[in-house]
This record gives C-alpha cells, sequence and structure tokens, in this order.
C-alpha cells in the first residue's frame, strides 16, 4: 500500500513535468520556424490557430495519420527501437534539472554527470536508426553523427569541469545557488561562447547539421523513416535542444534566480525566470540557424578538436590557479 | 527492503542475460549492443549500492565514448555474420583453445581473489579510511585520489597520455599529393595581392605563372 502510494505520487510528478514539457517542445517548433522566417523576411507558419500556434498540433496529427512503412531489407527490431531511444533519452534528462529551490523532480547527487551521462547516450538513436536501415545514406548520416557528438563531448565536459570548479558541487541546486552574487556568465564568458557553440554541435543544429545535411546525405539517419517515428525522432531533437538550453542556463545564466534581488523582480517565481532564459538561449539558437551557412566536416572536427579542447583546457587550469592563488576554492 | 531486492535482481538478470548474448548473438552490432546493455545495468547496479560517482562515469566513458567506438568499428568491417558456429561446424576454429586458456585463467584468477576475500580477511588491508555517510560518494573518491593516492592517479595519466600518442603515431601517415586548407594563409589574404593589373601588349600576351 505504501509503495502504491508512493508510485502514484512520483507518477503525478513526472506527467506534472513531462506534459509541460512535450507542449513547449511543440511550442518551441514553431517559434523556431517563426524566428527563421523571420529573419528571412518571411512571414512563417502563420495560418492555423492566433499568430500560427497550433501549427506543430496540425503537423503531429499529419503525422499520426501517416502510414509507417518499415524497409523490407532494414533490420526490424533495432529500425523501431532507435526512434524510441532518442524521444526516451531527450525526456529522461529533464528529470534532474530544478525549476525552484524546491521544485526539482530528482535532486541527485550527481546531477550534472546524469545530464552529460543521458545526452552522451543520445547518439545511440541516431546511429541505430542509422544502421538499422540498411542504406546509403543514413548510414553516413549515422556515422557522420556519431563522430560529431563524441568529439564535441569533450569540450562540453571539460567546460563543466570550470563550472563545477566554482562550484565545489556536482548537484545542479548547488550550482545554481553558487551563483547567488554573481552569474558565472560574467568570470567564464569565453567558455559560455564555447558551451552555446558546442551544444548546437551536440544537438545537430545548424550550421554543424552535417548529420542530416539534406544536400549530400538526402536527410541523414531520418531517410527511411515516416509517420509517427519520424515525428518522434524530430520529437527528441527539439526535446534535447530544450534540455541544452535549460543546461546552459543553469550554468551559466543562474538558473532559477532573478537577475536583479530588487523589489518588482523577485516576485516574479524562479520557474519563470528559467523559462525567460531558456527562451533566451533557443531564440539564439534559432537566430545562428537563419543567419549561419552549414560546416565543411573536416572544418567541424578541427573546431571541435583543434580550438575548443585546446581552450577550454587552458581555461580549466587558468580557473583552477584564479582559485588557488586568491583561496576562492569552495569548501565542502 | 523488498523494493531494493526486486530491483538488484532485474539489474543482475539482464546484465548476466546480456553478457550471455555479447558471446552468443550470430550478429556482431548486436552483440554490441547487447554489450552496451551489460554496461548500463552494470552501472545502475553501481548506483544501486552507493557509487553514484563511479555509475555515473562508467556511463559516460564507456557507454558514451568507448562503446560509440566498438559499434563504429564493428559497422566499418563490415564483419559478416558468423555462418558456422564452432560447435556445430566440422573444422574447429584456432582461436578457441587460446579464448578457453585465457578464460580458464580469469576464472581461476576471480575464485583466488573472492575466496581470499571470503575466508582470509585478514589478507587483504583495506585503507584505513572511515566511510561515513556524511561525505558524498564524489567527495571521498576525490579525497582519497588526490591525497593518498595522487602519484598513482597521475602515472595512470600518463600511462594513458602515453598510449595515446602511441596510437597516433602508429596510425599517422605523412600522405604525399594531398591538397590541403591553410587557414592561416587564406585569412593573411589582401586585396592588393589578390588581383595585380596588368598592361597587355597586343599580340603578345602575359606569363601569369611563374
Amino acid at each position: 500500500m505504501e509503495y502504491l502510494n508512493i508510485i502514484f505520487q512520483e507518477t503525478y510528478k513526472i506527467l506534472f513535468l513531462l506534459v509541460p514539457v512535450l507542449v513547449s517542445v511543440a511550442m518551441i517548433v514553431w517559434l523556431d520556424r517563426r524566428v527563421w522566417a523571420f529573419v528571412q523576411k518571411r512571414q512563417g507558419p502563420n495560418v492555423v490557430g492566433p499568430f500560427g500556434l497550433l501549427q506543430s498540433l496540425a503537423d503531429a496529427l499529419k503525422y499520426i495519420f501517416k502510414e509507417i512503412i518499415i524497409p523490407a531489407s532494414s533490420n526490424k527490431v533495432i529500425f523501431i527501437l532507435a526512434p524510441i531511444i532518442t524521444m526516451t533519452l531527450a525526456l529522461t534528462a529533464w528529470a534532474v534539472i530544478p525549476f525552484s529551490e524546491n521544485n526539482v523532480l530528482a535532486n541527485i547527487n550527481v546531477g550534472i554527470l546524469y545530464i552529460f551521462a543521458v545526452s552522451s547516450l543520445g547518439v545511440y538513436g541516431i546511429i541505430m536508426g542509422g544502421w538499422a536501415s540498411n542504406s546509403k545514406y543514413p548510414f553516413l548520416g549515422a556515422i557522420r553523427s556519431a563522430a560529431q557528438m563524441v568529439s564535441y563531448e569533450v569540450s562540453i565536459g571539460i567546460i563543466i569541469i570550470n563550472v563545477l570548479l566554482c562550484v565545489g558541487s556536482l548537484n545542479l541546486s548547488d550550482i545554481v545557488i553558487a551563483q547567488e552574487n554573481m552569474w558565472f556568465v560574467i568570470p567564464l564568458f569565453p567558455m559560455f561562447v564555447i558551451f552555446f557553440i558546442s551544444a548546437l554541435a551536440e544537438t545537430n543544429r545548424p550550421p554543424f547539421d552535417l548529420p542530416e545535411a539534406e544536400a549530400e546525405l538526402v536527410a541523414g539517419y531520418q531517410t527511411e523513416y515516416s509517420g509517427m517515428m519520424y515525428a518522434m525522432f524530430w520529437l527528441g531533437e527539439y526535446a534535447n535542444i530544450l534540455l541544452m538550453c535549460a543546461l546552459g542556463s543553469i550554468l551559466f545564466l543562474g538558473g532559477w534566480l532573478s537577475p536583479i534581488d530588487l523589489f518588482p523582480f523577485n516576485l516574479i517565481p524562479g520557474a519563470i525566470w528559467l523559462i525567460f532564459k531558456i527562451l533566451f538561449l533557443f531564440i539564439l539558437f534559432a537566430l545562428v540557424k537563419a543567419i549561419v551557412p552549414r560546416y565543411r566536416y573536416d572544418q567541424l572536427m578541427r573546431l571541435g578538436w583543434k580550438i575548443f579542447l585546446p581552450l577550454s583546457l587552458t581555461y580549466v587550469v587558468l580557473t583552477a590557479s584564479y582559485l588557488f592563488y586568491f583561496n576562492l576554492l569552495p569548501t565542502i | 527492503m523488498i523494493a531494493h531486492a526486486i530491483f538488484f535482481y532485474i539489474f543482475s538478470i539482464i546484465a548476466v542475460i546480456s553478457a550471455i548474448m555479447v558471446t552468443v548473438s550470430k550478429n556482431t552490432v548486436h552483440s554490441v549492443f547487447f554489450l552496451i546493455l551489460d554496461f548500463i545495468s552494470i552501472s545502475c547496479l553501481f548506483i544501486m549500492i552507493g557509487a553514484e560517482f563511479l555509475g555515473m562515469i562508467m556511463l559516460i566513458v564507456y557507454v558514451g565514448a568507448v562503446a560509440v567506438l566498438f559499434l563504429f568499428v564493428v559497422m566499418m568491417l563490415n564483419v559478416a555474420q558468423q555462418k558456422n558456429q564452432w560447435f556445430i561446424s566440422k573444422e574447429s576454429s584456432g582461436h578457441i583453445p587460446v579464448g578457453l586458456i585465457i578464460s580458464v585463467i580469469i576464472f581461476f584468477e576471480l575464485i583466488i581473489v573472492i575466496g581470499g576475500w571470503k575466508y582470509k580477511p585478514e589478507l587483504f588491508n583495506p585503507s584505513n579510511l572511515l566511510i561515513t555517510n556524511d561525505v558524498s560518494n564524489t567527495h571521498s573518491l576525490g579525497q582519497i585520489l588526490y591525497t593518498d593516492y595522487i602519484h598513482v592517479f597521475q602515472i595512470s595519466g600518463m600511462v594513458l597520455l602515453v598510449a595515446m600518442i602511441g596510437a597516433i603515431v602508429l596510425t599517422f601517415r605523412q600522405r604525399e599529393g594531398v591538397k590541403k586548407q591553410s587557414y592561416l594563409k587564406q585569412i593573411s589574404r589582401e586585396r592588393t595581392e589578390g588581383v595585380e593589373v596588368l598592361e597587355v601588349a597586343s599580340n603578345k600576351g602575359v606569363k601569369i605563372d611563374d
């Protein structure tokens, strides 16, 4: 009986987190297309609902009614498993995101490592989809994305080490609380820029969308997918983008903290601040998509290994020596 | 405790079955996927005994990086499906004796270690560190690694670095006749040297490349 109670409570909490995340994923797709359109002086989706807000719902309905085609020569189990894995992993990572001081589903000790681990598992959805399709373009796309995600994870990991040096804890709530006096974006600004660019590469967003470069690879690993399975890849991708925005705002922009601790601002609940920050980062993501041309593959690898890795490693040494010299190291 | 036991058995059964499937499954890519499942369930077991740092690092390093490279190699090599299993086919593979010897050695090593640990506890000298519950797993690991065992830790890092450099040196080949982009050259190009205006005499032409 006691266990049942706990299970019901947790399910309720999980639904309360997941449903808003899924709805905001749908909205964010609309926002992405609108921002993209405005940069190019177009209107974007503006027909369905007010300002076209319901466009994503209409698209989802269309995907649900489309037939799912499974290629005859594909590896069927893995083919079906791939989009499910992408989507599930993108949603599980949200469990540890703190929306305010007490409002977090799982306040675990190693929250940041958990997010890092789950986002590094995300590559499997893509590589499984690409391999199981048993077709050339998806396979090439999967290979590309695997190499890309593994190499940019390295620099993201080292950037996280920079932040952790200033915090002294792997807990996400502790990371936010450590920024009460100054957001980490000020002392660690170069790391914030590198984190932003690495997040673009990690989520396969333009200008690093080589896994699905339509000019060379049709649609990369998604080529053979149709209907709801394609939509799940797509939802997982956007959920991952939102997650990366949330991670960026927690690591560098002070999470749920208000920018100024003064009267009108500190009345607004923390969750709203976090959402504002996520939206700010997401609009940056959308703008980058609209204005930057796609990288070539060797340029992408060069940027990751030869520029970001040494830069972030140097910054680790700098941060550590600064903290050590001025005796600012966090105490446990 | 019942819930704890249920979770433990779920994860350990998945771990054992997927470990068996790694060796049994005919398709090599499938065995890599089972290996990944094995890693994941083992890291779940790590988290269950309170070693959350180890579990997460296991996920990040083994599943997030090493297994991806495994998968890469297996997919790229296009290893053909094992048509004849060794216990059915007439001609036996040469790998079986070697594999058997290695597995027997590993088995006896495990028996020695576990037996000694169980029946002669004084053989094993656990460090005199006190494990307290108010310090998290990550903090206590850091306090051990960077104080008592700092030299061992640094040396193992150096060994890994040497291995990495060795791998790069072994596979690095200077290829001739490959056109490469020089970013420095491209960026430092100026307008004055990009275009040259020449007076062309009639019926003579200009010699461009020199």
